[in-house]
């Protein structure tokens, strides 16, 4: 929602752009089968479209819209994400308008209670977070698709049907040029929290809906504080509620914070008693300049996610399968993570390069992380906004001894998101674990190294397997052999032979001179070995491909 | 002296709140004293308890007693 006497998009520093549908002449030109069709064309659909690029498969990019989702939302970017982004080539105009962060401050009434400071080392080529308005992450991923010949975007058409077809799914698409019909081999659902697919499908979510309800606002001021994220508990400027704090570019700063019991949502959205609130807040934090209210909303916490991801020829991705509280920055983020999943696995399925069993894996891997993130967050959403007189009376005790006390500080941890790790997953082999004392283990996501040479390890990577194989000195006959073998196997294998075994990546990935890890095209590790046995790794690379084991 | 480790300590935090909830809140001031007095029987001394009683009475809201942290809103 924007003040009275602007227009729904009139933003006081962004253009939303206006899409037209595709002509009646343009649709028929144009074709109505792709191998993919995407329904959702936000920061999830986009990401799943230029994932599948990178493998050369077509897709037809639907949305009901005429233009980007409005106001700052998501609005931060984990490392992990900025990795993806990176490998389907969009991640450049992020890095140079993003603000990258890594520190926060939690406080309760005046008192500073705790100092959040993320994992980060010279090795790392991102920052633990980046914050930047989801209008501006779909701007960047737009240009991405509007450059890529393989993607047929078509805007203001919504999908108003969909139904199983010989070895496809046809849609029903309704538009102003007219309603017409696509087929597809597959559907990315990626339509959002009220997905039609998913309705149009007969699922529901599942989960708890949690009580806590927030205002979120974003107003543009000139403020004088670094890109942090603040957490106060109990302020002055909002009795009896939480507020959170970010600095995101172009001076404009994000507020949330959490409606008081029993007030009602309807008068909380009135902009009279916004400004009154979100000024009220300011002046808490001495902010003593003009500013300017320029969009608000309203959320509530949930976690509610779909029992199975993948229904027939049809994968959910992003809020369409799960609904997470904001807390702890997963939506956006285990949403880029779905669609790069489904993106290389679809795309080598598609390319030939893979057995369709591959594609079953999505749905435990992704679900997987999903329950991991309810975990976490069920843990944060009760800290932050603590659903019963127990849990609000606990919380107070905490933060009260937490004044002059460290050992309940941690309790105040948001736990931002961190990748999953696929422990479990067909894909990941742990037949090497035990050899390992150190390092990550198999299904974690493969951290970065800075190399001699200045560039990082993961930049290797090409769209498939990837080896790194560390050694003392020249390769020999048999690691020569393993590597032919593996680049046979996938066009797109990438090695990184690590020659220096005094150096940080050995000790990073705690390795000897013989050790290789093989990572998957999404950088997650498939497996590792402490001395390599090169049946053993060229299986991995087989099971990652779809084999039966 | 020994302390818990945090993950079991939020395990309490966590146990903690469920207990208040199943106490209600007519007998929340009773359980919570019991709960006191059945940690202290736990203790090896009373000094122990002792500093428990005054880290728990430190803080308390409207206390202005000198000697505590006090960082300013808005200075980084």
């Amino acid at each position: 929602m924007r003040p009275a006497g602007k227009g729904p998009l009139e933003s006081l520093y962004f253009h939303y752009p206006h899409f037209d549908a595709p002509t009646a002449a343009e649709v028929a030109e144009r074709g109505a089968h792709a191998p993919v069709a995407i329904v959702g064309a936000g920061p999830v659909g986009m990401t799943a479209a230029l994932t599948l690029a990178r493998y050369g498969v077509r897709s037809i990019l639907l949305d009901r819209k005429d233009t980007f989702n409005d106001g700052s939302r998501a609005t931060c970017v984990s490392r992990s994400s900025m990795q993806i982004l990176q490998q389907i080539g969009a991640v450049a105009p992020f890095v140079r308008h993003a603000l990258g962060w890594r520190f926060g401050r939690s406080y309760f009434r005046d008192h500073q209670i705790y100092r959040l400071e993320m994992p980060h080392s010279d090795h790392e080529k991102y920052l633990p977070m980046y914050n930047l308005q989801q209008q501006y992450i779909e701007q960047y991923l737009w240009e991405a698709v509007a450059a890529c010949d393989l993607i047929d975007a078509r805007w203001q058409s919504e999908v108003t049907g969909i139904a199983p077809a010989k070895d496809g799914v046809s849609l029903s698409i309704a538009s102003p040029s007219g309603a017409y019909d696509l087929g597809c081999d597959y559907v990315l659902a990626a339509d959002g929290a009220r997905s039609a697919v998913r309705s149009m499908l007969g699922l529901r979510l599942q989960g708890d809906n949690y009580e806590g309800r927030y205002v979120i606002a974003d107003v543009q001021m000139k403020h004088d504080f670094p890109t942090e994220r603040r957490a106060f508990f109990e302020p002055a400027g909002n009795p009896g509620g939480t507020v959170l704090m970010h600095k995101q570019p172009n001076d404009i700063w994000r507020i949330d914070y959490q409606l008081r019991e029993g007030e009602s949502e309807a008068e909380a959205i009135e902009e009279a008693n916004i400004r009154s609130r979100v000024g009220a807040i300011l002046d808490g934090i001495d902010h003593e300049g003009p500013w300017e209210l320029e969009w608000w909303s309203i959320y509530n916490a949930n976690t509610l996610c779909l029992d199975e991801y993948k229904h027939g020829r049809v994968f959910f991705i992003g809020d369409s399968a799960h609904i997470v509280p904001i807390f702890g920055v997963r939506g956006l983020n285990n949403g880029l993570a779905d669609a790069h999943n489904i993106g290389w696995k679809l795309g080598l399925v598609l390319g030939g390069e893979a057995d369709a069993r591959l594609l079953d894996s999505y749905s435990p891997e992704r679900r997987g992380a999903t329950l991991d993130v309810f975990e976490n967050a069920s843990k944060s959403t009760r800290f932050m906004t603590p659903p019963t007189r127990g849990w609000k009376l606990v919380r107070e005790a905490a933060l009260s001894l937490a004044i002059s006390h460290e050992f309940p500080r941690g309790l105040a941890n948001p736990r931002q998101m961190q990748p999953y790790t696929y422990a479990t997953s067909p894909l990941t082999v742990t037949v090497g674990e035990a050899a390992f004392a150190a390092g990550p283990v198999a299904g974690s996501a493969a951290p970065n190294v800075r190399l001699s040479d200045d560039t990082y390890l993961l930049d290797a990577a090409r769209g498939g397997f990837v080896g790194v194989m560390f050694c003392d000195g020249p390769l020999g006959e048999a690691e020569h052999d393993l590597l032919a073998s593996l680049r046979a196997r996938d066009e797109r294998f990438a090695s990184v032979v690590i020659e220096e075994c005094s150096g940080a990546a050995t000790r990073i990935y705690g390795a000897i001179p013989g050790t290789f890890y093989l990572l998957r095209p999404d950088l997650h590790i498939a497996g590792r070995w402490r001395r390599f046995d090169a049946k053993q790794v060229i299986a991995a690379l087989g099971a990652g491909l779809g084999d039966t084991p | 002296m020994s302390t818990l480790p945090f993950d079991q300590f939020e395990t309490a935090y966590e146990h903690l709140a469920k207990a208040i909830d199943d106490a209600g809140p007519d007998k929340e001031r009773l359980f919570l004293a019991k709960l006191a007095l059945a940690l202290a029987h736990q203790l090896a001394s009373v000094e122990q308890f002792d500093a428990a009683v005054a880290m728990a009475l430190d803080d308390l809201p409207g206390d202005a007693r000198p000697g505590h942290s006090a960082a300013v809103i808005g200075v980084p």
